[in-house]
């Protein structure tokens, strides 16, 4: 394995006004890592997610992506996000799965460029890799809640991004789909190497396929190989007791 | 009604610029109805008002504004309105949604206190304020097909980013997309297709061509691009049509276009349930087939 590393967080801290949301984290992913990020409710995982997109500026520590400061990264298409939103979206928005597809490569076409025949046909390829081609033409409001997270994941795919991160994904999936969906990151991860960070609270249902596990409640709780997470679990009966008595994960006593 | 085109040219103003307006609204409508920024078109629109107000106020006083073209004058407030509504929603970041009734509010008590001292209603702001098939001028004709084209423009320029703000701001956000600059575009495109519509259909009906030809769509339409081809026929018929009715039972065009794009919404709503309990059926029959 490549260790490139993709993303370095370096004692990264986060205050909403008054409240300290996030305390001096310091971790690192390599390049066909894939790691779970485990918190409760309130434990900084959102708000890490958005200071890692960009999408929040920096207030104390550095985060770099793909070995260059986030404020001078320019190279977005190279992350893949698929956020908890996307369950939550509008179903009666009028577009085809092929447009919602397309449209995440709108930022690696730049402005002012029209999608040309190759584009499509990655469009195509990135929804063969999901195993949704044949929706293609469908709304995707007439999906299952499922397929249409499948179909997020190509839009994420589509502009061939070195890290996918997503955000709590399968919330109001069915189990069913949530375990293809699960088998599917672990093939991108595996066939593909492409780097993921998945944010869950199902810790139980990943610790098979992640290759590292975070656990998260403000400051950075645990951080390692799923092997040391399972050594560091031993004989203890909740994830993050005595750290965090709040935290219960279901997979705890297992 | 064909004659009456070719011989006054103020009808074959109203005509095409209703042809133009058919195109642009509903084609911006798309956007801003999947985007729930309806009541933004109203807001604007409601500025505009003011705008033409202020504009009618100014020519009694001035010579000088008596030769320029009202609409000049409402597309700067339509515009000004547009920039106040994303200062608002940047200062009201979690009550978005309450710089439209301010900015609404605030343009109609300014085209108030203006009609006012203007001495109140002509027949004038009459026209603007519920179209008119007479009103439109050459120099309104040639703002207005100006305006379409930087409208059309734009849109075909920035499709692909307007689709991704449009079906989801935090992803376009999340890669990179510079949201506010489109996001702004997009508003003052809205500001600029209000002005222009604003001869036919009138202020207080503008926004409706914007939402309903979309309102119809949206029920039968398959994807995004089509939802627009076919607001865009639906906005057609509507203004081709309720201008012709307009014009020989001598109603104010305004009414009648609106009317007639409401009974589209209705008849395609119609159509969706044909469509559903269709298939409804075919389930059933399939369903029985299996069973039996």
């Amino acid at each position: 394995m490549n260790n490139r590393t993709v993303l370095e967080i370096h004692h990264l801290s986060y205050r909403y006004e008054r409240e300290s949301v996030l305390e001096d984290i310091h971790f690192s992913l390599s390049e066909g890592s894939f790691l779970a990020l485990i918190g409760p409710n309130g434990s900084g995982k959102s708000t890490l997610l958005k200071l890692i997109l960009g999408l929040l500026r920096l207030q104390s520590g550095e985060i770099f992506l793909f070995g260059k400061k986030i404020s001078h990264f320019k190279n977005w298409e190279k992350i893949g996000y698929v956020s908890q939103k996307a369950n939550a979206f509008n179903t009666g928005f009028p577009a085809t799965v092929r447009e919602v597809v397309a449209s995440g490569l709108t930022k690696k076409l730049g402005l002012f460029a029209r999608m040309g025949r190759k584009d499509w046909e990655t469009v195509s390829e990135a929804l063969r890799m999901v195993g949704m081609e044949k929706y293609i033409n469908r709304n995707i409001g007439e999906l299952s809640g499922g397929q249409q997270q499948r179909v997020f994941i190509a839009r994420a795919l589509v502009s061939k991004p070195e890290l996918l991160i997503l955000d709590e994904p399968t919330v109001g999936v069915d189990a069913k789909s949530n375990r293809e969906f699960l088998q599917l990151l672990e093939e991108l991860n595996h066939n593909f190497g492409l780097t993921l960070l998945l944010v869950t609270h199902h810790l139980e249902e990943v610790t098979d396929i992640v290759t590292h596990v975070a656990c998260l409640n403000k400051k950075l709780l645990f951080y390692g190989k799923t092997e040391e997470y399972r050594k560091f679990m031993s004989g203890k009966t909740t994830i993050f007791y005595p750290f965090a008595e709040s935290f219960h994960p279901e997979g705890a006593n297992r | 009604m064909i004659e009456g085109i070719l011989q006054y040219e103020f009808l074959r103003n109203s005509f095409l610029t209703g042809m133009i307006v058919g195109v642009i609204a509903p084609l911006l409508g798309a956007f801003i109805v999947v985007r729930r920024l309806s009541l933004i078109a109203d807001a604007l629109s409601h500025v505009t008002l003011a705008g033409i107000a202020a504009n009618l106020l100014l020519a009694k006083r001035f010579a000088f504004f008596a030769g320029i073209s009202p609409l000049y004058m409402g597309t700067l407030f339509s515009v000004g309105g547009a920039l106040l509504i994303e200062k608002l929603r940047g200062q009201y970041k979690h009550f978005q949604e309450l710089s439209i009734p301010v900015i609404m509010s605030g343009g109609v008590a300014l085209g108030v206190i203006f009609i006012s001292l203007a001495d109140g209603f002509n027949t004038d702001l009459f026209s603007y304020l519920f179209g008119s098939v007479s009103a439109v001028s050459r120099m309104d004709l040639y703002l207005i097909i100006f305006i379409s084209i930087v409208v059309i423009a734009v849109v075909f320029a920035l499709y692909k980013e307007l689709f991704a703000l449009s079906f989801d701001e935090e992803h376009a956000k999340a890669s990179g997309l510079q949201v506010k600059g489109i996001h702004f575009i997009f508003i003052f495109l809205v500001a600029l297709v209000i002005s222009a519509s604003m001869r036919i259909v009138g202020i207080l009906l503008v926004s409706s061509l914007m939402t309903l030809p979309v309102a119809a769509s949206i029920r039968i339409a398959k994807g995004f691009k089509q939802t627009i081809f076919l607001s865009i026929i639906f906005g057609e018929m509507s203004v081709l049509g309720g201008l012709t009715v307009s014009y020989h039972l001598d109603l104010a065009p305004g009414g009648t276009i609106v009317m007639l794009a409401v009974l589209i919404l209705v008849l395609t709503n119609f159509y969706k349930k044909f469509l559903l309990v269709r298939a409804d059926k075919g389930e059933k029959s399939i369903d029985g087939n299996g069973g039996a």
